[in-house]
């Protein structure tokens, strides 16, 4: 069989591993990325002095406690009707409880696929309460704009949002300029730099002397990312590559930011695991402030931790490997997850259970 | 969370359109894409489309992968 390019990619990775003589540790920001990893069998390929490290980049599983508290808070009002994306139905609160079990005592939780689906509802129904539950990064969050904006025009006072809505960069720069995370490159999340443009990796890149790949999430980009990456660290170098163009444009999708932009403004956030980041969430605009559901339904934020044991604040930032947590695979499954990157389909240590308990036990040999 | 899929955008009016996704019909909201026209792929998050491509644009970027899905089809 003639040699297909992810073997010719691969070769690239193996010769300039070997040419670097030094571990490669490179961070693959998103989780859709993670999955896409495992599924193809990816990290198998690698040569041994290259690791592929998860970041934070799963929404559901970064989102703080104190903000699940308070779409679990929301569910239980009565006449509430709490619309959510499907990932979101399991995550535990700060008491350990979920929209699904809500949804198992009575209360009215629904699975949307569209933001814009939760607003044709709440015009349907003018007796209800319709609360959108939002978790998300950029992808996501124009989505959430443009349901706000809709329920605007539609003149409806019975929809409103609970948006715990993340920004990728600041995150990103808060875990570099920690630098207790050793990373070497970074594999830069497709769909969010759709929306963000390449340009926005351009001064990290510098700052940190970080090399970037934007990439999309087959077999044959994300190969050719990591021989990239390997490529930068031997020449000394530095650059972004977009390989995903001509989906990712340099400048992103300015209608998407502008909406972004217009619904909502930056604030300071909190995130399981990484804690506080300075404007690394959004809240909305004064002009949109009646859309805020805590407001209208009167709920009030409590703080909470990770459930006993859990090192997924740790896994979040790289730092460990689902393997070294006491709990992976032990009392925390996909059937019954403790932590959030066990629970949504898309977390690091999800991923690991499905896929990859063999390389882990061979890694750890 | 972010997945996303590319369709053929075969209706637009205003900022809702009608994606062909795999033999399937699927609204969508094009409002994050005001620049694409009939017959543009775009790809489609959660109900948005967030990116869209000329035809031929597409046909570059997508004949790559259905190459890969012939080629894994092949070892199988």
């Amino acid at each position: 069989m003639s040699e297909r390019p992810t073997d010719l990619w691969l070769d690239r990775l193996r010769r300039a591993a070997a040419a670097v003589a030094r571990p490669l540790a490179f961070m693959e920001i998103c989780g859709t990325h993670t999955m896409a990893a495992f599924r193809c069998g990816l990290r198998a390929l690698l040569p041994d002095s290259v690791r592929l490290i998860s970041g934070p980049g799963c929404p559901v599983c970064v989102t703080a406690p104190g903000d699940i508290d308070l779409i679990l808070q929301a569910a239980q009002k009565p006449d509430v009707v709490l619309c959510t994306y499907g990932d979101m139905l399991r995550v535990g609160g700060i008491d350990g409880d979920s929209l699904e079990q809500r949804r198992a005592d009575g209360a009215d939780v629904r699975i949307i696929y569209s933001t814009l689906d939760a607003v044709d509802l709440a015009e349907k129904s003018p007796q209800k309460q319709v609360v959108l539950a939002a978790v998300g990064f950029e992808t996501t969050t124009p989505a959430t704009a443009a349901a706000v904006l809709q329920a605007q025009r539609r003149g409806l006072k019975n929809f409103s949002i609970l948006a715990s809505h993340k920004r990728v960069m600041p995150a990103l720069e808060a875990l570099l300029a920690e630098g207790d995370v050793s990373v070497q490159g970074l594999m830069c999340p497709g769909h969010v730099s759709i929306i963000l443009g390449a340009g926005v990796y351009r001064p990290l890149a510098q700052r940190y002397r970080m090399p970037c790949v934007v990439a999309g999430f087959e077999p044959l980009q994300m190969m050719q990312t990591l021989a990239l990456l390997a490529e930068m660290n031997q020449q000394g170098q530095a650059r972004v590559d977009n390989i995903y163009a001509p989906l990712v444009r340099e400048q992103g999708n300015q209608a998407a930011l502008r909406l972004t932009e217009r619904v909502f403004e930056p604030c300071d956030a909190e995130w399981r695991g990484l804690g506080k980041i300075g404007q690394s969430g959004l809240r909305l605009a004064a002009e949109f402030e009646q859309y805020d559901a805590a407001a209208r339904l009167g709920l009030s934020r409590r703080e909470g931790g990770e459930p006993p044991g859990c090192r997924c604040g740790q896994v979040i930032k790289g730092k460990q490997t689902p393997d070294q947590c006491p709990l992976f695979a032990t009392v925390c499954t996909p059937t019954r997850p403790i932590g959030p990157c066990m629970v949504s389909g898309e977390g690091t240590c999800a991923a690991w259970f499905k896929y990859g308990r063999a390389t882990a036990a061979g890694e750890a040999s | 969370m972010c997945l996303a899929v590319p369709g053929k955008l075969i209706e637009r009016d205003g900022e809702s359109g009608l994606v062909e996704l795999h033999g399937n019909r699927v609204p969508v909201s094009v409002v994050l894409t005001p620049e694409a026209a009939l017959g543009d792929w775009v790809l489609v998050h959660a109900g948005f489309a967030i990116s869209s491509l000329s035809e031929a644009e597409a046909m570059e970027t997508f004949a790559l992968l259905g190459e890969l899905e012939e080629a894994g089809k092949s070892d199988e």
